[in-house]
């Protein structure tokens, strides 16, 4: 386990790698013996310091929760991180790409609570009946790592590749849906990059959310009401450059859509 | 290439079909074959199936998507014709002895109400004769040797056609989001594929726009009440005895299919 000088050390590292745009080398290339729970402990300074100068903790997202997204970054269990009010970003609005250093967007489906829940024992009904609504969401993941080539450890103090996030389309009451066959599309200038449906997330995306309580558990911690909740891609990530047009179209949701520029 | 050749060729494939023993591809043989050719010799093949007392009762649509397309290196789908033998009823165990070399494909399958009679169909007029659509599951074969096909191959071969199952539940095209309504393909129980219309040519009623296209300018006739099978959404799986498969299309609901010798 990592001294607490060590953390700080890292979380600055990967703080200025976020905020300048730049990449860094894995940080177990580094230090071989760094733990997930080190990783998560960065997350946790990271959080500190987002708040100390302003942020707001908007909620949390699930990574690599899908075969394609696994296969795709050669990794068997998701990641968790957290969500700041810096990385929301309005639908039909731009992104400034120079801001970011390799961006990929993924469909989810995002969750929003109507009471706290937490504990390693939840069902899907449990995540259900405390779920207010769920809502399209597009995630744009970067990695700070060079080639976003990581392991989980690495990953996970990156915050799990987090940059910014897009919500839109029609909110709606989860009863009203069959969260396992969402239909979604991934349009980039008009042209369908990738497709899926919302089972690829653990089978149903509030699996996800499962996972996420257990894990928040294990570090003593709830999920909060009224957060968003990202419940991890549903396709593989596209890569984008600037001038795309991205447009995710989800079966029955609506659509969100932005550009970068 | 001449008719000698079509209805030699046509008559080698029907009998690869009755004796269940596989031939070379025809483009080893033919390396100068067209595509015309190949649907000439697809229907010298089925002209034999109807005179063995098999009635036409639909088309399916093959290659529709990018990745098939890709592997066979064609820019287009193919068709081919299904007949009164290939059709099995859901809910009865299949059996997979008749066939050579299956494959299960699971797809959207679309019955017409009204006659479609191309060139210049357009995707209002597909619509307007769609009667409902319905879940189902193509089980593909292929007469020439380890599924070793070019395009034309495949045509001559009646597009892979095996046998099909449709499911009991339909909709209307106004009653679900065809396009985005996902897919999924489980085994056992155990999800394996998954997938949404967009799969198919951007949308399952593109594909057919192009069918009756196609059948238009072969002058073949697109009847009221024929079955379409669209082209599949996932990739071509293993069908294998005692093993069972369902799909399920968002909105629309599922079919299954249990394999026997």
């Amino acid at each position: 386990m990592m001294n607490i000088e060590t953390i700080n050390a890292l979380t600055s590292r990967v703080l200025m790698a976020q905020d300048s745009a730049t990449t860094i080398t894995k940080l177990t290339d580094e230090f071989p013996s760094m733990t997930m729970a080190d990783s998560y402990d960065i997350q946790d300074e990271l959080c500190r310091r987002w708040v100390a100068r302003g942020d707001r903790i908007t909620g949390m997202k699930a990574g690599l929760t899908s075969r394609a997204k696994m296969l795709q970054m050669g990794v068997d269990e998701p990641s968790f991180g957290f969500l700041t009010s810096a990385m929301a970003c309005p639908e039909s609005g731009k992104i400034q790409i120079d801001e970011l250093v390799h961006p990929r967007v993924e469909a989810e489906i995002g969750f929003v609570l109507k009471r706290e829940i937490g504990g390693d024992h939840l069902s899907i009904d449990d995540v259900m009946a405390a779920t207010d609504f769920v809502i399209p969401a597009v995630e744009i993941i970067d990695s700070r790592y060079e080639k976003f080539k990581f392991d989980l450890i690495s990953v996970i103090a990156d915050n799990g590749s987090s940059s910014r996030y897009v919500t839109g389309g029609r909110p709606m009451d989860p009863r009203n849906l069959d969260l396992c066959s969402i239909g979604v599309v991934i349009e980039c200038n008009g042209d369908i990059e990738e497709l899926g449906a919302s089972a690829a997330v653990l089978d149903h995306p509030a699996n996800s959310i499962i996972m996420l309580a257990a894990h928040l558990h294990s570090r003593g911690a709830r999920l909060p009401a009224g957060q968003l909740i990202l419940t991890g891609g549903i396709t593989a990530a596209v890569a984008v450059q600037k001038g795309d047009v991205i447009n995710a179209r989800f079966q029955n949701m609506g659509s969100v859509s932005f550009r970068f520029v | 290439m001449n008719s000698e050749k079509i209805i030699k060729y046509g008559a080698e494939l029907y009998s690869a079909f009755s004796s269940q023993q596989t031939v070379l591809p025809l483009t080893e043989r033919e390396p100068s074959i067209t595509i015309e050719n190949a649907y000439a010799i697809q229907q010298e093949m089925i002209r034999l199936r109807l005179a063995n007392g098999e009635r036409i009762i639909g088309k399916k649509i093959g290659v529709t998507s990018r990745a098939m397309q890709d592997l066979i290196k064609v820019n287009q789908p193919d068709f081919g014709q299904l007949t009164s033998a290939m059709l099995m009823d859901e809910g009865q165990p299949v059996s997979l002895s008749g066939l050579i070399q299956p494959k299960a494909e699971a797809e959207v399958a679309f019955v017409l109400k009204e006659d479609l009679a191309g060139p210049g169909i357009t995707a209002i007029d597909v619509i307007r004769a769609t009667d409902y659509v319905v879940p189902c599951f193509e089980i593909v074969d292929s007469r020439i040797k380890d599924w070793k096909i070019s395009i034309q191959d495949t045509i001559a071969d009646n597009a892979s056609c095996g046998i099909f199952v449709l499911g009991k539940t339909r909709a209307k095209l106004t009653d679900l989001d065809l396009n985005l309504a996902g897919m999924l393909l489980e085994r056992n129980g155990k999800l394996e594929q998954y997938a949404c219309g967009a799969a198919v040519q951007g949308g399952p009623v593109n594909a057919v726009v192009w069918l009756a296209n196609t059948l238009g300018k072969l002058g073949l006739p697109f009847k009221k009440g024929e079955i379409i099978l669209s082209g599949s959404q996932s990739s071509l799986v293993p069908a294998i005895p005692g093993e069972t498969l369902r799909c399920t299309v968002g909105g629309l609901g599922s079919c299954e299919i249990q394999f026997e010798d």
